[in-house]
């Protein structure tokens, strides 16, 4: 069997049993809809968050950006899980004894403003719609790209798949199969990891292999910063850059994922307010698996890649290189036709000087997209064709689990905080859960249909999901629950300075031809959402120190939520 | 519960979250970041300390840090008597 039936089978068989599980876990209630009913173990639900947040990005192209980046590239190991600690330290316990279905349920409850719910809207449906859409072309590409399908009906299959399971179970369904999913998932990821390690520095622990020796009895790093210094390039473990941009990026990445609707609700879907805090454990340790092998595949790949395609003549370079070509993944061009592969950092000027000229050599002649540092990982460790397979399947259930996650939250933004809470709170369950169905079916087909025609911005979204969930979302809630004086007032103008702030920083850098000379203090786009949550603290207190107190219902409110017991399961309204 | 008591509970919580938040900042951005180059003088399992807090340590003291949180308030839950 070659690769192309294995990906079938592979990819087939995990599809069924999405469907599958989706048959065995239909919604029946607007509570099941929205939140599983709020019956799911802590232990599942951290399995679930899981892969409803590692996403087709973590998934496929982390490990590879890092592998580019180095040191730097700790800015989404620490970003994207640091955000955990804040998580189930300071909202998922509070939110979870709340007991509604959504955030703007609690933006607009606590600050007993239908403003301040319609901002929290408005918010959640432009963030995750933003990150929806790079999900869906994730689905289109990976099936584009090893079962010879046309990129528009990978697209089409997944949005018929992420269609079924989710307007039939909801929250309920998307559950249970983001379950298996992240089984599929870290299944895929694992095994080449284990592979390359093995083969490399002799140990099955990607984790410890990170600090190995080579077959030359050499340390694996210390060979890969030397192997970079020798090509012109920066040192693998250090950093000469400002420690500024790496500092607020991070931030900034921690708060995002805080303040990320899609990853909150997860939590209201546990029976008690023990369980939110648990499940949080689960979740980041589930993340943990993935999170702490991505930094050694990168190192594996990085050293693999400088020691043995540089000075080498073109025909002499393995199979797999040829083969990754012809996906232009891998582009070669022989600058000074001398036949061998010249890879090298050419911006760099003494480098330049002092060996690229002397030696002929014209500029850097290969160019390796990050991608390929995971979808290639198989053939180059040359594994069976089965473990490729198994790592389409892991590409595409990241990126199904997380659009589902995405999709819900959209439609419950429509169905239940824009419908029932405020433009027709009498319509009846049966009619909010029906309007749910049509409203996650409806965005399913739209961020399919976006999927199609990728806007060109979507692939520089990620620094706006991010940084709006950082400003807006993540101060108003902490506020919420550990402030009492926190005020209507306080907390919309808070939240309006941070979107506003935060938004125009991105927009001026991203498309108004800001230049990185202009920078605040050396922040880029992708870090301003830290800031972005300063301003809103600073604007939200100092409004509020000067308008009215909350209501005493309010107080009361607040005062209920900070202690665990009494957490029924997420009650009807 | 008295309101005595909830405010006492509350105190408490927010000291653990305060030590726990103190430790979250120190080794992801003090030892990862900020202290990186002085700690890569030193080295752990093979990798220099810096790096492996950046890329590796700071992510298993994250999740330590949750389940001594979720350890830390069972207990609290528990001498309150507001455990559910």
């Amino acid at each position: 069997m070659d690769v192309q039936y294995w990906t079938f089978a592979i990819v087939g068989f995990t599809f069924l049993l999405y469907i599958y599980i989706a048959l065995r876990a239909k919604a029946s209630s607007t509570s099941e809809f929205y939140v599983a009913g709020g019956g799911v173990h802590p232990l599942v639900n951290g399995m679930a968050t899981a892969a409803d947040w590692m996403s087709a990005a973590s998934f496929i192209s982390m490990a590879g950006l890092i592998s580019f980046m180095g040191y730097q590239g700790a800015q989404y190991l620490m970003g994207w899980t640091g955000g955990y600690v804040l998580l189930a330290l300071l909202l998922a316990p509070y939110l979870r004894k709340f007991g509604k279905f959504t955030v703007p349920d609690f933006i607009g409850d606590r600050y007993y403003s239908d403003t301040a719910r319609i901002v929290a809207v408005v918010a959640a449906l432009f963030v995750s719609f933003t990150y929806v859409v790079g999900q869906m072309k994730g689905v289109g590409v990976a099936f584009s790209r090893f079962l010879e399908i046309d990129y528009e009906w990978g697209v089409i299959i997944g949005v018929l798949i992420v269609f079924f399971y989710a307007v039939l179970g909801g929250m309920k369904g998307i559950t249970y199969t983001q379950v298996a999913q992240y089984c599929v998932l870290i299944f895929a990821y694992l095994v080449p990891a284990i592979f390359i390690s093995l083969i490399m520095v002799g140990t099955p622990v990607p984790q410890l292999g990170i600090g190995g020796e080579l077959s030359n009895g050499n340390s694996l790093l210390h060979t890969l910063d030397q192997l970079s210094i020798d090509l012109g390039f920066q040192e693998y473990t250090t950093s000469k850059k400002s420690f500024t941009d790496l500092f607020f990026v991070t931030a900034a990445l921690m708060l995002g994922t805080a303040g990320l609707p899609h990853v909150i609700v997860r939590f209201f879907t546990v029976p008690k307010v023990s369980d939110a805090r648990k499940s949080a454990g689960w979740a980041l340790l589930f993340i943990a698996i993935l999170y702490t092998t991505a930094p050694a595949i990168a190192v594996f790949a990085r050293t693999n890649l400088l020691n043995s395609v540089n000075q080498i003549s073109y025909s002499e370079l393995p199979g797999w290189f040829n083969n990754w070509e012809q996906t232009g993944l891998l582009k070669y061009e022989d600058k000074n036709g001398d036949g061998k592969v010249q890879y090298y950092n050419d911006q760099n000027e003494t480098f330049n000087k002092e060996i690229a000229h002397p030696n002929g050599w014209q500029g850097n002649e290969l160019f390796v997209d990050q991608d390929i540092i995971v979808l290639a990982n198989p053939e180059i460790a040359q594994l069976p064709d089965w473990v490729i397979a198994l790592v389409v399947a892991g590409g595409l259930a990241a990126a199904l689990s997380t659009a589902a996650g995405l999709l819900l939250v959209i439609s419950s933004s429509i169905s239940h905080d824009f419908l029932k809470r405020w433009l027709k709170p009498d319509i009846t369950e049966k009619q909010e859960l029906l309007s749910a169905r049509i409203s996650i079916a409806v965005a399913v087909i739209i961020a399919g249909y976006a999927g199609l025609k990728p806007p060109g911005f979507v692939a520089q979204v990620v620094a706006f999901a991010f940084g709006l969930a950082a400003a807006s979302f993540f101060p108003a809630i902490v506020m919420g629950i550990f402030s009492k004086r926190m005020n209507m007032q306080g907390a919309i103008s808070g939240m309006i300075a941070g979107l506003v702030f935060t938004a125009s920083y991105i927009l001026y850098f991203k498309y108004f031809g800001g230049t990185p000379e202009q920078y605040l203090w050396g922040i880029s786009p992708e870090g301003i959402g830290t800031l972005g949550m300063i301003v809103n603290f600073i604007v939200s207190f100092g409004v509020a120190m000067v308008t009215p107190k909350p209501p005493p219902k309010v107080i009361e409110m607040i005062e209920e939520i900070r202690i665990p017991r009494g957490a029924e399961k997420a009650h009807k309204h | 519960m008295s309101e005595h008591n909830a405010k006492k509970y509350w105190k408490q919580n927010i000291r653990y979250l305060l030590l726990l938040l103190i430790l979250w900042f120190a080794v992801s951005f003090g030892f990862g970041i900020l202290l990186a180059p002085s700690l890569n003088k030193f080295s752990i399992a093979g990798v220099k300390l810096g790096f492996w807090f950046a890329q590796q340590g700071s992510i298993y003291v994250f999740v330590i840090i949750i389940y001594f949180y979720v350890f830390l308030m069972n207990r609290l839950d528990k001498d309150y008597d507001v455990n559910d």
